[in-house]
């Protein structure tokens, strides 16, 4: 099968350059390819496993605590403005 | 005397009786980063004004008569690791500039514990690879010949620990990333079980594998820093309340008697010969110790890799959804090509109309995979094996075949599928290269492996071998 690089780069918000995409359509194809071997396993009566301890939810006690101060956390980006996280405009 | 060589329990006596001290004994490995690193790059930061000033707060503890474990012990983290004020990059450019605002739940403890952090290791970007080529930082040389791959994804953490450049070193293990390296390198590499050790404040690669281990130089030492890792953390919903054994005092049981299984899909032709043979040779090991080794089958391993890379790309594609660079690090046209891959792959298989026929697939033959040990663990206190079916490749030889670096992953991505420990230990050696042997216990069985692993230690010198690198 062939992997269309372009329709999933634009769902994984991946700028791509046309090179890559052509060296990443033949690298994943290629490894689409070599998992088909799963498709061969007798699944029938199997759960699927997405924990592996056996946890089950856990909840913590709802108490307010310390956290970071305002300016800690927007100390990392150079997009603020009066304090807050600059975005681009998502209904442009 | 050169005290950087020394094991944890044994710098710590010299400590103890102030034949050197903790600022003196972090000079000395910031000495050896300072001439061996240009050659091995197993460093991306530094962090020289930090670590003595620490060093200095150790030798005043040391004088008032205070002997824990890890005071005044130079180690360094794999730059996963969240470090509070210093850079953390998880070797990617994406985060090349970036300062954590709050330290990871395990360096926390190893500053309570008055260890004395040197620097953040090179590895490759995000956990991703094999190797240690895919950094974005340059690749790590392995220390037995600077032409070969020191393994990956904790590239610089192994080498680290293999060319003395800190006393232990702290890492994450995904699909291998602790033990291959440590194989490959010479050393002792522990993966613990799934939820032993807090993921807290350590950049997630694929949130349902991540374990949180360290490479040492001996198990003892290996059993010393996990007593110290282990435990539940209230910033980890997944971390285990189990309580956490005494490892020191069970690692000095003898093994007579113990049942430690050989699964035959482990030793197949794809398996290096040099490598079957140095991992059966230290089987027989075990069996003069007393140990009884029993065939055993584990029917769908030749299914981990296909399983690991659908479910993990998976997690990673949303783990790394999150950096848009809006609130931290450089934005998406950073990644490197390995992250674009595991993204892409990992949306691939979550899309619509290939969801039930890849992943929710791959999760089923998870659980047959889990089944295969459960039913293993039946009959046997623990399994022995190898970790990677060849010694040290090349380093350029794998890098332009995603594939094949994926398939270097065979014999330990299994643990991360069925979340149960795993030990590394050196073996011996193939074409003067370090090849390791893999121990693997049922969940939580952390105790047996280093029970096990020591008694080997006791009895031969493999694991301290060191490479000969010139100062």
């Amino acid at each position: 099968m062939k992997f269309d690089v372009i329709h999933i780069a634009k769902l994984a918000n991946l700028p791509l350059t046309e090179k890559e995409v052509t060296t990443f359509e033949e690298q994943l194809s290629g490894i689409l390819e070599y998992v088909t071997e799963l498709q061969t396993v007798d699944v029938s009566d199997v759960g699927e496993t997405a924990q592996v301890t056996g946890l089950t939810n856990r909840s913590r006690s709802d108490r307010v605590e310390d956290s970071l101060s305002q300016e800690e956390v927007t100390s990392q980006t150079s997009c603020t403005y009066n304090g807050l996280f600059k975005v681009k405009a998502i209904f442009a | 005397m050169d005290f950087t060589r020394l094991t944890i329990a044994q710098v710590r006596k010299k400590l103890d009786r102030k034949e050197i001290s903790s600022v003196e004994l972090t000079k000395a490995y910031l000495e050896r980063i300072g001439k061996l690193d240009r050659k091995l790059n197993a460093y991306i930061t530094v962090t020289e004004k930090e670590a003595l000033h620490t060093a200095k707060k150790a030798d005043e503890k040391i004088a008032q008569g205070d002997a824990s474990p890890l005071l005044g012990i130079p180690f360094s983290a794999k730059d996963m690791y969240l470090t509070k004020g210093i850079r953390t990059t998880a070797g990617s450019k994406v985060l090349e500039n970036y300062i954590p605002q709050y330290s990871a739940t395990v360096l926390e403890k190893m500053e309570h514990a008055g260890a004395v952090l040197v620097g953040k290791n090179n590895q490759d970007a995000w956990a991703h690879g094999a190797s240690g080529e895919h950094s974005d930082f340059g690749p790590t040389k392995n220390p037995w010949n600077l032409a070969y791959i020191p393994g990956g994804s904790s590239s610089g953490p192994a080498v680290s620990v293999a060319a003395d450049l800190a006393s232990f070193a702290i890492a994450t293990d995904t699909g291998g990333s602790i033990r291959q390296p440590a194989s490959l390198c010479g050393i002792t590499g522990l993966k613990p079980t799934y939820g032993r050790v807090s993921r807290y404040g350590v950049v997630a690669m694929a949130s349902s594998f991540d374990t949180m281990g360290h490479f040492t130089r001996s198990v003892e030492d290996s059993a010393l820093i996990l007593s110290v890792t282990a435990g539940y953390d209230e910033h980890d919903a997944t971390s285990s309340e189990k309580p956490v054994p005494h490892y020191a005092s069970e690692l000095k049981k003898n093994i007579k008697g113990l049942k430690i299984g050989m699964p035959k899909e482990y030793f197949t032709s794809g398996l290096d010969s040099n490598v079957s043979k140095t991992v059966k040779t230290a089987m027989h090991k075990l069996e003069e110790l007393g140990a009884e080794i029993i065939p055993i089958s584990l029917p769908h391993t030749q299914y981990g890799v296909g399983v690991y890379y659908i479910l993990q790309t998976a997690e990673v594609s949303s783990n790394l959804a999150r950096y848009d660079g809006i609130r931290y690090g450089n934005n998406r046209e950073t990644f490197g090509d390995e992250a674009k891959r595991r993204i892409m792959l990992g949306t691939f298989v979550l899309a619509h109309g290939y969801y039930d026929a890849y992943y929710k697939r791959a999760m089923k033959i998870r659980t047959l995979i889990r089944q295969d040990f459960d039913i293993a663990f039946r009959k046997v206190d623990a399994i022995a094996c190898p970790v990677s079916p060849t010694p040290a490749w090349k380093i350029g030889e794998k890098v332009s075949d995603p594939l094949a670096m994926y398939l270097a992953d065979i014999f330990t991505v299994t643990a991360n599928i069925a979340g149960i420990p795993g030990l590394a230990i050196p073996a011996g050696f193939a074409m003067g290269m370090p090849v390791g042997m893999q121990l693997l216990g049922p969940q939580f069985s952390e105790d047996i492996l280093f029970r096990i692993g020591h008694q080997y230690q006791l009895t031969t010198d493999w694991h301290t071998r060191k490479p000969d690198l010139p100062v």
